[in-house]
């Protein structure tokens, strides 16, 4: 081949290969440049624009927007309502969802049945538990299933979500967020312990390893990889939380000043009265950076992506 | 001796397991009582300060006043919800399921760096860019329509990004077979490589939908237009507003999460292999 194909040959490559490399992937990528990667270039030059109303500022303030989002205390309050919530959900949904993996993984009769009962909340959405939890068992009032029980042990009603001292609502919050998504982490120990050889655990009951002992020297170490892929979901889940809060304590358009997570805030800033994208751009890309950070130092620190040998 | 000691706190463990498993199924299982058991009860039942198990009497006409209430567009959302989802749910499927199989099977040049370019998308959270995308998509005019709702959702890099990891895995004999016959890319991936992906498609089909009929954030935002409500949408705005009527809002949300379950019944084994074969624990 020493005289260069024609550029139509060379476009469409061996057996046209390139052109149908373009019909199968093409359409996929072209949405995504312009549905995810168009708007988020358009956002962060939005970042550095005052741009109240608008969509196409003319206002440059450079760095201004960050400034005024690291400055804005309900900005800060909002990663704190994070932290505070990843430190309530991380460890519980962890350790409840291995703890039913382990004891469904290990049930011979009715395995499926609890297996479907732990995972069919997967299907639910939190619109619809954040209803339940809100105005059946959590409520305030004298009525709620919650306060029914309490009643049983001659407690007072509690009104869950309306003080902030003791701040109950986030036992609602956590257990509503726990019900819908223990199910899920659960089928992902459950594939994992499905992986571990059973020779090994023969080789255990040999040495006599009985109970407590196999699951700290074998089974927690074998499912290193899938516990820190579940770690870095639930933080990652965690942060992105908005439905739950919004529709546990938001009514009536008004949201309270407490317990508002970083996509809370947001929508309030971005899309509520001001419509103020350059704020709320600064807010996102802000965002964005931090769970990027927060992936890495964990994918580090837990060493995620190393194989496992 | 040691063996029968052995054996009875086998017994004592499976006992204890069993009643934990128990009660954890009763109380995972009691929410979706309360759904029912609300819908069908008075408003009284639901307030009432005695709080019982059943209610005192079925009100099936709760179903009835809901679809007549013309305060709540319960029809017209649950038909929005449908559209959307069984339209997003095609789209993915189509668009990820082709894209994963160029990624995975036909050779280019830059295909590695074309993969790279859609696993980053992964790395960005998706729901931070809510912001962003809401500019977007108001600047094209799709505010409040269906193709505000559908369009952005239909490139999903995650399903892409399992098509392809699937799609490796497939065995390339049954391929080579179909493209002695001549038949090209286009032809093996309809003839050959889709009819014996039936199992992993209806996995992700499943939860597209699921993750498609449960959206709220998106429709909040790009849908403030009750004819364009949502079913999610329409429960919450009922949910944070101050006078509702009980029993019908929870007749609603049963109707809601209804043909999930119904879906997740039959479904569930393909999405639980999907999980599986996801490799997201390996």
């Amino acid at each position: 081949m020493s005289s260069p194909a024609p550029l139509g040959a060379r476009l469409r490559g061996r057996h046209d290969r390139n052109l149908w490399f373009a019909v199968f992937v093409g359409p996929f990528v072209l949405g995504l440049l312009v549905f995810v990667y168009v708007p988020i270039v358009w956002s962060v030059v939005l970042s550095f624009f005052d741009a109240r109303n608008t969509v196409t500022p003319t206002d440059f303030v450079g760095l201004g927007n960050y400034l005024d989002m690291l400055r804005d205390a309900a900005f800060r309050s909002s990663l704190l309502t994070f932290v505070v919530f990843a430190v309530f959900i991380v460890p519980t949904t962890f350790v409840v969802s291995l703890g039913l993996a382990l004891m469904v993984h290990r049930t011979r009769f009715a395995q499926t049945f609890f297996r479907s009962v732990f995972f069919l909340p997967t299907a639910c959405s939190y619109v619809v538990a954040s209803l339940v939890w809100k105005l059946s068992i959590f409520n305030g009032v004298r009525f709620g299933l919650a306060n029914t029980v309490l009643g049983w042990f001659g407690a007072e009603p509690v009104p869950w979500l309306s003080v902030t001292q003791p701040p109950w609502y986030w036992l609602v919050i956590v257990t509503a967020r726990m019900w819908l998504q223990a199910g899920f982490y659960m089928i992902l120990f459950l594939a994992g312990l499905q992986r571990i050889a059973p020779s090994l655990y023969e080789a255990a009951a040999i040495d006599g390893a009985t109970g407590w002992k196999v699951l700290r020297y074998l089974t927690l170490p074998q499912l290193r990889a899938t516990s820190t892929a579940v770690l870095l979901l639930l933080l990652i889940n965690a942060f992105q939380a908005f439905d739950e809060f919004y529709n546990l304590l938001a009514s009536d358009g008004q949201y309270p000043p407490y317990a508002r997570p970083p996509l809370v805030y947001l929508y309030y800033a971005a899309l509520g009265q001001g419509q103020d994208f350059g704020h709320g751009s600064a807010g996102a890309v802000l965002l964005t950076l931090l769970i990027a950070l927060v992936a890495l130092v964990q994918g580090r620190f837990l060493g995620l992506g190393r194989r496992e040998d | 001796m040691a063996t029968i000691q052995r054996s009875r706190a086998d017994r004592t463990g499976s006992v204890l397991r069993y009643a934990v498993l128990v009660v954890g199924a009763v109380l995972f299982l009691l929410p979706f009582y309360l759904l029912v058991r609300n819908g069908l009860s008075t408003e009284q039942d639901i307030t009432s300060p005695s709080w019982t198990f059943f209610p005192s009497s079925l009100q099936w006409s709760n179903v009835v006043d809901l679809f007549n209430d013309p305060a709540v567009p319960m029809a017209r959302s649950l038909v929005n919800s449908l559209v959307i989802s069984v339209v997003q749910t095609i789209g993915v499927l189509v668009i990820s399921g082709l894209a994963g199989y160029g990624l995975a099977r036909i050779p280019f040049r830059y295909a590695n760096a074309v993969f790279y370019f859609i696993v980053a998308t992964l790395l960005i959270p998706a729901a931070v860019t809510f912001v962003p995308s809401f500019v977007l998509v108001s600047t094209l005019g799709w505010v409040s329509t269906l193709r505000g709702l559908i369009v952005p959702g239909l490139f999903q890099a995650f399903a892409t990004f399992l098509f392809r990891q699937y799609f490796l895995g497939f065995p390339r004999e049954l391929e080579e077979a179909a493209q002695l016959d001549g038949t090209a890319y286009w032809g093996t991936f309809w003839r050959i490589v889709v009819p014996n992906s039936t199992g992993f498609i209806a996995a992700i089909g499943t939860i597209t939908f699921i993750g498609s009929w449960n959206a709220f954030l998106w429709p909040l935002v790009i849908a403030p237009d009750r004819n364009a409500w949502t079913v999610q949408i329409a429960l919450s705005t009922f949910l944070t507003a101050q006078t509702i009527n009980l029993p019908q809002l929870f007749v609603a949300a049963t109707i809601a999460i209804l043909p999930l379950l119904v879906m997740f019944v039959f479904l569930q084994r393909w999405i639980v292999e999907g999980v599986e074969r996801s490799g997201i624990s390996e």
